[in-house]
């Protein structure tokens, strides 16, 4: 049976309450197949089913499960813009100001998913800051699924994933179409490491970065968790550097150590001095 | 502020319709270039115009290059939403004066993250 609007609802305040992203009405149509997985796990009929388990109940793994699962992997070129203005127009200036004599600026994307994030900033470098072609530029991503790193190396795209967030005139100067799909330049894409990262757990060797963006990452871990990795982050981070979140993602009430700073309505954050 | 809707099908400029009301806009519409542009006469100038491609009468490319070559119209913000999708039609379009370019079939999530480009660009 597929699910109703009525379970669709559920499930769209579940994870707007839990998780503070806002899922269109357009979504209604991938909850079947991103949730239909997730029932036949559990031993449920159909999602129906599951959904109908959910209701009445306080937050368990299974609310979570189903919020990843309706939220995961929704990534788009320059998601959410803002950010990438405060980069343009604040962090990089200030940064390439900093760096001018070692003329070398690292950036981590520490849940990349299917490349669309690291694209996006090389992207941007390319087209605004000119005076970095001399330089050595790091642009490693990283993302726990084996999976969505492929396809983010391929860097190849359908229309519909071109069409979400990339301006027209971007898609003709770094793309080229193969078939049905948009395969982005080499120029952009060796400009990117991709890499397997866990966030938990032990970190394999990083190296220092100037930028991080981690953006809709910590909301799905518990408070120990994302402490956790804000600590092991605040240990690669550069003293004068800087960490994006997503919007629904803060330091308050963590024991962490940064600082927020704000451009227009984006907050990020910088490393405490010691 | 005022919005333009070219698109001989109906159910197309429908959707188009609804949601650049709820985005705020006082919605004009028009079935083919020449009428667009008729609509232009009557009413002055538009703040945004999302125009097809493939329409009898006058096409979309035609209907831009006709109001980028009025000196009124040079600023409007101008977005094809049509079902072409190759490299060079995209070229074209914007060589022509078309800021944006949504490829059909497109989700309002798309239209929306492409709205707020083309209204972000100065």
């Amino acid at each position: 049976m597929p699910p109703t609007n009525a379970e669709f609802a559920y499930v769209r305040d579940l994870v707007k309450n839990a998780v503070a992203i806002a899922l269109g009405p357009e979504r209604e149509y991938l909850m079947e197949a991103r949730l239909a997985p997730i029932a036949e796990q559990e031993g449920f009929t159909c999602v129906t089913e599951l959904v109908r388990s959910l209701t009445g109940k306080t937050s368990t793994d299974l609310h979570w499960k189903v919020i990843e699962a309706m939220t995961t992997n929704e990534t788009s070129f320059f998601r959410d813009i803002k950010p990438f203005e405060a980069l343009r127009n604040k962090v990089l200036p200030q940064l390439i100001q900093n760096r001018e004599k070692e003329r070398q600026v690292s950036v981590w994307c520490g849940a990349c998913s299917t490349g669309q994030e690291p694209y996006s900033l090389s992207i941007m470098l390319r087209e605004h800051f000119p005076v970095l072609q001399n330089w050595k530029i790091k642009i490693l991503a990283t993302d726990i699924s084996n999976d969505v790193l492929r396809k983010a190396q391929s860097g190849r795209y359908t229309q519909l994933e071109v069409n979400r967030g990339l301006p027209a005139q971007l898609l003709i100067k770094h793309f080229r179409k193969e078939g049905t799909e948009w395969q982005i330049s080499d120029a952009i894409r060796n400009m990117v490491e991709f890499r397997r990262v866990n966030l938990i757990g032990t970190w394999p060797p990083m190296p220092n970065v100037d930028i991080v963006l981690l953006r809709n990452v910590l909301i799905y871990f518990p408070v120990e968790t994302k402490t956790q990795i804000l600590r092991n982050m605040r240990r690669i981070l550069r003293p004068d550097s800087y960490l994006f979140m997503g919007t629904a993602e803060t330091t308050v009430n963590l024991q962490v150590q940064y600082d927020p700073e704000s451009y227009q309505t984006v907050t990020y954050y910088r490393p405490s001095p010691n | 502020m005022r919005a333009l809707v070219i698109d001989d099908s109906s159910s197309m400029r429908s959707i188009l319709r609804s949601y650049m009301r709820e985005l705020g806009y006082e919605v004009y519409e028009a079935a083919d270039g020449r009428e667009a542009l008729k609509r232009y006469d009557e009413v002055g100038n538009f703040d945004v115009v999302l125009v097809d491609w493939n329409m009898p009468v006058m096409n979309g490319l035609e209907f831009i290059q006709a109001l980028r070559a009025r000196v009124e119209c040079a600023k409007v913000k101008l977005m094809m939403v049509t079902t072409e999708n190759d490299f060079p039609r995209i070229q074209e379009a914007l060589g022509a004066g078309a800021d944006e370019f949504v490829m059909k079939p497109f989700t309002l999530e798309v239209l929306e993250q492409k709205i707020a480009l083309l209204l972000s660009q100065g």
